[in-house]
């Protein structure tokens, strides 16, 4: 049995929209997803050493013992935010002649295997290796290693447990900040408690049974849970939303884009990966505080014109970069409809302007850093309207790959596509390149002059590139259509 | 009103579809039967200019459909569930039909109010996203999504399937009353014989996309067609 669940996890794995992607989007991705891991890795063989040299006087395991309360909490945040236990898999599976006990152990097994409890071992277990190395007493921190393995799989239990209770999640959040306020605060300081506790584990490695035993109990307590709720009404059921329905009617003054500025606006307001999207060009915003405030980037002006750019243009970067894909579920109805292509192309445009405008007026506070910094942000800005927004919507011809709107949000590559990585080129390396040139050459302001012309130039040409972007469109109705078919 | 000419798809060396000629005159109710694969759905899909053929082309009143896009404000069609918008309520797709096919809210409204029975209470005003109803549900929206703005070519593939019992009733009622004074042409795709030839006054039957029968339907129209799908 457990080798059929173990070829299906291979199937749908492999089998997954992840790997039907072209050669280049999977070695690029193949890159960063070792970058990922070389970072990682590298915190955690330099980590002892770093602490090593800025803290001289005390022991880098102690240091981290003290912190590990609060990267517990904070793992516990983030998985309920991020994981839910994948219980849809075995709707299939029901009908089968395969006992309800073994389903529920298999989705719970799997989940101890799930990426979310990796990614720290991948700190976790070369910081253990060079605390061996170092002369540490090898029981003692493979007792604490042995700990930190099964704490990760208590949390990663306990959060099923509390999955999507918000009182219990307010209750963490509330414990974690206060944790943090106290110890800034006044004199008691959760770290302490902390670090005697870890360091107790590596005094007595077999204490290192006690998050094994806690794990235990919790998968237990998951399965007696979930053993008994195995049915479409329950935890297998398909949640079913109510719909909310605002009233748009202020975008008929749009005059004959309304419907598709409708469209778009519930669009984005109802599925998860659009809503995502939508937030989080707000927190581009702060993109530029990133930079600003860093005192090497002041001297590479390049950078900051970058940072700029992203500040406002959020929204249409994220947003841009997959039309038409986000209608790519009912394009072939779009198609059938007699409406001149333009307008729909236009309520995009107008979106995506709308918003960098909506971006612009929240930077005003980028003032307290300056004048520059807020000319930079402007032209950024003036860029992002005239010239990136009619260039998306020119890249967006070349999108071939379909986006299900009802997938999840956060991380969703689905309609993913050479063409994203492509057009970051024009889209953020040209401005800086105009900007670096007439800045390094001819001097201070002729790098904004230059960098808002160009999208200056965009927006008294638009009608002639919008004629251009129709055509384009037109010409590659057939070629989208069908890949927008294809189930991704 | 629609001339089919010579149409043919390939992809690669498999044909999938190659129709000599069919004349469909205006007001006629169009029936296509055959099994799957015979190519119903790529014969709508390049009627409504989804695909191209690679031989041939269609012309629906007069306009060659793809070298002009005009045929789009006279014809309606539902060819599946990808033709619906799923984050939108059935009232918000109806408006948004409705407002490309040049009808305000009042007309949408008196339209639908129409179709009060066919929606049987299950469509409107139930504040669910077209996305989560059922099937059957979401063919009765778009099927009558496709009848909106006075067209007059209506296309629907399959529109019986996923239907229950009454609603099927009501849609041959519906469809036979839009024929009725012979302005309307209506082309349906269906496996369901008796449906089909119950509403339609001709009947074509594709195999492996071409045209074995081209019947004017009669009494024994649907024995003529059991005996020859049984065979």
């Amino acid at each position: 049995m457990i080798t059929h669940f173990l070829k299906l996890e291979w199937k749908q794995y492999f089998r997954s929209s992840y790997w039907q992607k072209g050669i280049a989007l999977k070695i690029i991705m193949g890159f960063f997803v070792l970058y990922l891991i070389a970072v990682f890795l590298g915190i955690g063989i330099g980590g002892y050493f770093i602490l090593k040299k800025t803290f001289p006087e005390q022991d880098p395991l102690q240091i981290v013992n003290s912190m590990l309360i609060f990267a517990i909490l904070g793992d516990l945040i983030f998985r309920y935010l991020m994981q839910k236990l994948p219980v849809m898999n075995i709707k299939p599976l029901l009908i089968l002649p395969i006992k309800k006990d073994k389903l529920v152990h298999y989705v719970l097994g799997k989940s101890a295997f799930s990426g979310f409890n990796f990614l720290s071992l991948f700190f976790y277990i070369p910081f253990a290796i060079v605390l061996i190395s170092q002369g540490y007493n090898v029981a003692g921190v493979l007792g604490w290693l042995f700990a930190m393995v099964f704490i990760i799989q208590a949390v990663n239990f306990l959060n099923f447990l509390i999955n999507k209770d918000n009182r219990v999640f307010a209750f963490i959040a509330t414990l974690l900040v206060s944790l943090i306020a106290l110890q800034k605060f006044t004199s008691f300081d959760a770290s302490i408690y902390s670090q005697q506790v870890f360091d107790g584990i590596v005094a007595n490695p077999i204490l290192g049974l006690v998050p094994f035993a806690t794990a235990i109990v919790l998968y237990y307590v998951n399965y007696k849970q979930l053993r008994d709720r195995v049915y479409l009404d329950d935890v297998v059921a398909v949640k079913v939303e109510e719909a909310n329905t605002a009233d748009l009617s202020w975008t008929e003054r749009l005059g004959d884009v309304a419907p598709f500025i409708k469209n778009d606006i519930r669009l984005i307001w109802r599925n998860k990966r659009t809503k995502t999207v939508f937030l989080m060009s707000f927190l581009f915003l702060f993109y530029g505080l990133v930079f600003f405030t860093q005192e090497t980037y002041q001297k590479m002006p390049a950078m900051l014109m970058f940072a700029s750019l992203f500040v406002t243009g959020g929204f249409a970067l994220n947003y841009g970069q997959f039309i038409p894909a986000w209608d790519s579920a009912h394009y072939k109805m779009l198609m059938s409809q007699s409406f001149r292509y333009r307008k729909f192309l236009e309520s995009k445009w107008f979106l995506m302007v709308a918003m960098t405008s909506v971006l612009y007026f929240m930077s005003i506070p980028y003032l307290y850093f300056g004048t520059k910094i807020f000319l930079m942000i402007t032209c950024g800005a003036i860029f992002n309207i005239g010239f990136n927004s009619l260039f998306l919507l020119y890249a967006g011809s070349f999108n071939r790959k379909r986006i299900d709107l009802t997938k999840g949000g956060f991380g969703n590559t689905q309609g993913t596509s050479a063409t994203q990585f492509l057009i970051i080129i024009p889209l953020m390396l040209f401005p800086m390149a105009i900007y670096w040139v007439f800045d390094k050459f001819i001097g201070y302001n002729s790098g904004f002059i230059a960098v808002a012309l160009v999208g200056v130039i965009g927006m008294v040409f638009k009608n002639y590139f919008m004629n251009l972007i129709e055509k384009k469109y037109i010409k590659d109705k057939y070629a989208m259509i069908n890949a927008f078919g294809k189930e991704a | 009103m629609i001339t089919i000419n010579t149409v043919s798809k390939k992809y690669g060396q498999a044909e999938v579809l190659n129709v000599e000629k069919i004349e469909i005159p205006r007001g006629q109710s169009f029936g296509l039967v055959g099994n799957n694969g015979a190519g119903k759905t790529t014969l709508f899909n390049i009627l409504l200019d989804l695909i191209r053929p690679t031989t041939g082309e269609i012309t629906n009143n007069n306009v060659v459909v793809n070298k002009s896009e005009e045929w789009k404000s006279f014809t309606g069609s539902f060819i599946d569930e990808s033709f619906l918008i799923g984050y939108l309520t059935p009232e918000e797709y109806f408006d948004f039909i409705g407002d490309l096919r040049g009808m305000n809210k009042a007309d949408v409204t008196s339209f639908l109010a129409q179709f009060d029975e066919f929606f049987n209470g299950e469509i409107l005003g139930k504040k669910k996203y077209l996305r989560d109803l059922s099937k059957g549900n979401q063919k009765k929206a778009g099927i009558i999504a496709a009848m909106m703005g006075n067209p007059q070519v209506v296309i629907l593939d399959e529109p019986f399937a996923n239907l229950d019992p009454t609603t099927q009733i009501r849609l041959k009622k519906i469809i036979k009353t839009l024929t009725d004074n012979k302005e309307v042409t209506v082309l349906v795709s269906s496996h369901d014989l008796s449906h089909v030839t119950e509403v339609c006054e001709r009947i074509v039957v594709l195999e492996k996309g071409n045209v074995v029968k081209d019947i004017n339907t009669s009494q024994e129209t649907l024995k003529e067609l059991e005996s020859y799908f049984a065979a």
